[in-house]
């Protein structure tokens, strides 16, 4: 069997590679992308736990975590609409404002 | 090396190479490609984990729907390769690189203290039966059956809120605002009038 550890550390990498492109992009749907990273890596320790566990819990977490992104990815992107039509960019760095 | 292994390896190559794709594209639909091409090689894992039903649905939901609409709001938007020049914050661009290496060193020295196989404890189900169908249904509408409810309400809200949010504004909204905001520099026009 693959270790546990191979697994976290995995997890570990495309969690952090998530982090570090919330920090360098700056188009808010690319942002957005990085967002769903993190989550994936999240969901990828959640189901290598319950694997060793032999417990579906973990599991059914993961599936409520796909919900949530699911609704999350509507929202957003309806936002991320409402915001290129108020403001013709979709740079982090010039929506900074709450009132045009 | 057991054939799972190798699979492995393969399959969490490929999900590194294809984030780091996502993070240093400068084009949001390349970011996209490559992670749909994370995400399939997630369930390919899921798959090794015996979560036969999360895999498939990480591919029907998260690459089936959710890239699906991050991909049409792309060509929705109709957006050209901006550059990803940071303006504003420059310091973040000179944080990453140490911020990523700190976490890393982080999270690798926890988990090199973990040194447990993925054979299942005992008292665990077995293998391949764990992440069957009926197991996770048994679980979801027994135990768990409010979470999953309150998950079904979030999602309605979730519709409800983006078709309000995404929506054009009526016309005849935009006039009102038109008129009150034009009002509203009348008044403080004859108010510096006055003033004067």
């Amino acid at each position: 069997m693959v270790p546990l550890s191979w697994y976290l550390a995995l997890s570990a990498v495309l969690f952090t590679i998530g982090v570090i492109g919330v920090l360098i992009q700056r188009n808010v749907i690319s942002l957005f992308m990085c967002v769903e990273l993190m989550l994936n890596a999240v969901n990828l320790s959640l189901i290598a736990f319950s694997r060793l566990h032999g417990d579906v819990k973990g599991q059914l977490f993961v599936f409520i975590v796909m919900a949530v992104a699911a609704a999350e990815a509507a929202v957003g992107l309806a936002i991320i609409i409402a915001l290129f039509r108020s403001r013709e960019t979709l740079n982090v760095d010039e929506a900074d404002l709450l009132k045009l | 090396m057991e054939f799972v292994h190798i699979l492995f390896l393969g399959f969490a190559a490929l999900a590194v190479v294809a984030a780091f794709n996502v993070i240093l594209q400068r084009n949001p639909i390349y970011s996209a490609i490559g992670l749909i091409v994370v995400l399939c090689s997630l369930a390919a894992l899921f798959l090794t984990l015996s979560a036969q039903f999360i895999a498939a649905m990480q591919i029907i939901v998260y690459t089936g729907a959710i890239m699906v609409l991050f991909v049409f709001v792309i060509m929705l938007l109709n957006v050209r390769e901006e550059e990803t020049r940071i303006d504003k914050q420059k310091y973040l661009k000179w944080l990453a690189a140490p911020l990523f290496l700190a976490l890393l060193a982080e999270v690798m020295a926890v988990v090199r203290h973990v040194n447990l196989t993925t054979q299942p404890l005992a008292g665990a189900t077995n293998g391949a039966e764990l992440g069957a169908v009926e197991n996770i249904a048994q679980g979801m509408f027994t135990s768990y059956v409010i979470p999953f409810e309150a998950a079904s309400v979030l999602i309605l809200m979730a519709i409800v809120g983006s078709m309000l949010l995404a929506r054009r504004e009526k016309k005849e909204d935009v006039e009102r605002i038109e008129k009150a905001l034009t009002r509203q520099q009348e008044e403080e026009k004859y108010e510096e009038e006055v003033a004067a």
